[in-house]
């Protein structure tokens, strides 16, 4: 074990990935000579030459459509967004064509290619580089979607969705590049994909968290053990496919459940978990499913509305007093 | 000459169209070829043309409204014309005037006006028979429209614990019953259960009232046991008339000779059908479908009727022991049966069961085998009775005894034969020291 950032554990898993199979390659906007914008690719470029990272035209359609290609023909490649705002303008290529393309080949075409970068909001940057889509992209079947919220989770997750056959979308947060944590030390230590992962163990509420959601879901749950309230904290690393079961598992236990998403609430992921609940453990639940989600409104530019738009800690706790029934 | 106007075809897949505004009203003057209302088709909005010159003298469709293709929905004609003849193809429930309607919507609601208080007004709200029982409980947990509003989680823990929600106190916001109520109800049952219930007598309108009481666990253990028996197991019964002077004589004689003893009839009848199934050991058996177990020894389930269910003890080895054990045995069961303090395995496990309504004056019964047992005897009252002997009428003590029969494993001669030792050892007690 040692302790890193996300931003290590990824560049590790890159560097490793590349190392272990030679059809793996990356490519985006300055990934190469300039190490990546947020650094995940630094010293790659040096390691493994302009054949296997590369550098691309700011044109995220045309490289997404390249990697596709690329996939189509053999390789594996792992394509950068800047940040996941940029990849809006790749949709046509990531939905219509990565997504698709096994299926609509009639099984032919495996598309084993990932998009990864981050996403979420950063600090002050704004209503267009702000955003939270993984419920774009985890809409579509053919797609798998992660979204990481340790350094261990950030890099055995990236290698077993290098290693997939499928195309992954891997969001990472970018105010978290900087989180530490611990990460073994195994080159072969991996996190399969669709499996979600206990934080905490608790038994009053459930809060289910994902990406920045995690950290402060724990803080909360930490405070909240100060009150009396014990609080299960789920992630489910992977959206898309969610690994249900463990959610309604806790569920049954606690009986009450706290989605907490930095995402936006119409037709979010937090909706279809709450559906999913509702469905599967209706029986079970002491109260209804609560929410607590980016404010519906563009990302304010202003540092206190930002603040005010963002879920923190004092919300969700006072989601999980809410559901408990505490107020 | 009046002209129909109909729902006319706006599309090539409409079968219906919604008015969706009318742009002439009655009165106006209209010319052929102008538009005369809007109608919503399953594909678009379209306007719709006037076919004819003259006044549009009746409308028979309000905004809003969906009428199927070629039904009357408008009238044009001169403006004195009697137009009636072509109203008349209207269909009747057509185009009431809003006013109209709103008066035929109160007039529905009118005979529920008088409804005095929230409680009533609920009551009536329902087609359901209503619970008409105040036992002194605190106020159920419902929100003014009569609506309780409990979790789903408390739901199912009240339906699985046999609580009545309608005597919770909802915690929750609005009332609503949460876990926690039902927890707190669960720690105190008997408390609950200790309060008397009066019927408030309401006068009979339509279906009974009623009241619900949970189902005590017994009961639905009861109830879940026994369906598997008459509907699953395919029963017959044998029916047979015993003499029971000797075995009297013989309970008296005991008795006589020790009274602590306190033998009954029913002691009796327990060790006689102990000693019958040790001569009929396919009668001693259980079917559990791919094998017939026989047992060893009989041992008997006896009845025993406790407050809100019955129970079943069993003597074990009945065959084996003596009328005096048999007889303390079964009133030391049957006292702690009626104070509930049986374990599980003295009421578990019977080999054969007798259920005696003698008691309660009953000459005769069919019972219900206790599955995976083989047969049960239902025995009725002891009761004086003339009856033939040598070719003389002479009163004797007569019971009437009716055996439930598992025809899966008891056929018909074979239950018979059991019954007929059964009767022979009865009629005749000095066989069971033979």
């Amino acid at each position: 074990m040692s302790t890193i950032t996300i931003r290590e554990a990824l560049n590790q898993a890159l560097r490793e990935e590349l190392a272990r199979d030679e059809k793996v390659f990356l490519m985006g906007e300055e990934v190469a000579e300039y190490d990546g914008a947020y650094k995940v690719t630094k010293g790659l470029f040096h390691e493994f030459g302009g054949k296997r990272v590369i550098d691309t035209p700011i044109t995220e359609l045309g490289f997404a459509g390249l990697g596709v290609g690329a996939a189509m023909a053999g390789l594996r490649p792992v394509v950068e967004f800047m940040t996941f705002n940029f990849s809006i303008l790749a949709t046509d290529q990531i939905i219509n064509s990565a997504a698709k393309m096994l299926y609509m080949s009639g099984g032919q075409f495996n598309i084993p290619i990932v998009f990864r970068g981050p996403g979420g909001s950063a600090f002050q940057v704004s209503s267009q580089h702000s955003q939270a889509i993984e419920s774009w992209y985890a809409y579509f079947p053919g797609i798998k979607v992660v979204m990481p919220s340790t350094p261990a989770d950030a890099k055995g997750l990236l290698k077993s969705a290098i290693r997939d056959d499928d195309p992954v979308i891997f969001i990472e947060q970018e105010r978290m590049y900087g989180n530490k944590g611990e990460v073994p030390d195994d080159p072969d230590f991996t996190i399969p994909l669709g499996v979600a992962d206990v934080k905490r163990e608790g038994k009053d509420v459930t809060i289910v968290a994902r990406s920045l959601m995690v950290p402060l879901a724990l803080k909360a749950a930490e405070q909240l053990e100060q009150q009396g309230v014990s609080c299960e904290v789920i992630d489910p690393r992977t959206i898309r496919p969610l690994d249900i079961d463990t959610i309604v598992e806790s569920v049954k236990k606690t009986n009450r459940v706290v989605v907490a998403e930095e995402s936006h609430p119409i037709c979010g992921v937090g909706a279809e978990i709450s559906t999913e609940i509702m469905e599967r453990a209706f029986d079970y639940l002491d109260a209804p499913v609560k929410r607590v989600s980016g404010v519906d409104v563009p990302m304010p530019y202003a540092k206190n509305l930002e603040n005010l738009a963002i879920p923190d800690v004092n919300k969700i706790i006072a989601a999980v007093r809410e559901v408990a029934y505490l107020d | 000459m009046a002209t129909k106007v109909i729902m006319p075809k706006l599309s090539p897949t409409m079968e219906e169209g919604q008015l969706s505004r009318w742009l002439k009203k009655e009165g106006d003057k209209v010319s052929m070829g102008e538009p005369l209302a809007e109608i919503d088709t399953d594909k678009a909005t379209m306007e719709m043309q006037a076919l004819a010159n003259g006044v549009l003298r009746k409308i028979l469709i309000n905004e809003g409204e969906s009428a199927p293709l070629g039904q009357l929905i408008a009238v044009i004609g001169e403006p004195n014309e009697d137009i009636a003849s072509v109203l008349a193809e209207a269909p009747a429930a057509a185009a009431p005037k809003p006013q109209e309607q709103e008066q035929k919507q109160e007039q529905v609601k009118a005979p529920e006006q008088p409804a005095p208080a929230p409680q009533a007004k609920a009551a009536a709200a329902s087609a359901q028979p209503q619970p008409t029982v105040d036992n002194g409980r605190p106020k159920p947990a419902a929100t003014d429209s009569g609506r309780m509003i409990v979790s789903p989680l408390a739901a199912r823990m009240a339906a699985e614990a046999g609580i009545d929600l309608r005597s919770l106190q909802g915690s929750g916001p609005g009332g609503r019953i949460i876990k926690k109520d039902i927890e707190a109800a669960l720690s105190q049952p008997k408390a609950e259960a200790a309060a008397p219930l009066h019927l408030v007598p309401t006068p009979q309108v339509g279906a009974s009232g009623y009241r619900d009481e949970p189902a005590t666990e017994i009961r639905k253990v009861i109830a879940k046991r026994l369906v598997t028996s008459l509907g699953p197991i395919p029963h017959f019964f044998l029916t047979t008339d015993i003499e029971m002077d000797r075995a009297a004589e013989m309970r008296r004689g005991i008795n006589a000779l020790d009274p602590d003893l306190k033998i009954s009839i029913n002691d009796i009848i327990i060790k006689v059908t102990a000693a019958a199934l040790m001569q009929h050991p396919q009668v001693n058996a259980s079917f559990q479908e791919k094998i017939v177990r026989y047992y060893e020894h009989a041992d008997i389930g006896v009845a025993v009727a406790i407050e809100d269910g019955l129970i079943t003890p069993v003597v074990r080895a009945a065959d084996q022991k003596s009328l005096s054990q048999i007889a303390a045995e079964v009133r030391e069961l049957a006292e702690r049966a009626r104070s509930r303090r049986l374990k599980p395995e003295e009421y578990m496990g019977a080999t054969f069961s007798i259920s005696n309504l003698g008691m309660f004056g009953i000459d005769e019964f069919t019972a219900v085998i206790n599955p995976p047992e083989g047969g049960i005897l239902a025995i009725g009252a002891m009761t004086p009775k003339p009856v033939v002997r040598d070719n003389e009428i002479v009163i004797r003590q007569m019971m009437r005894v009716t055996m439930s029969c598992d025809h899966r494993i008891i056929d018909g001669a074979t239950g018979a034969k059991f019954l007929q030792t059964f009767k022979k050892i009865l009629e005749n007690p000095l066989y069971l020291v033979v």
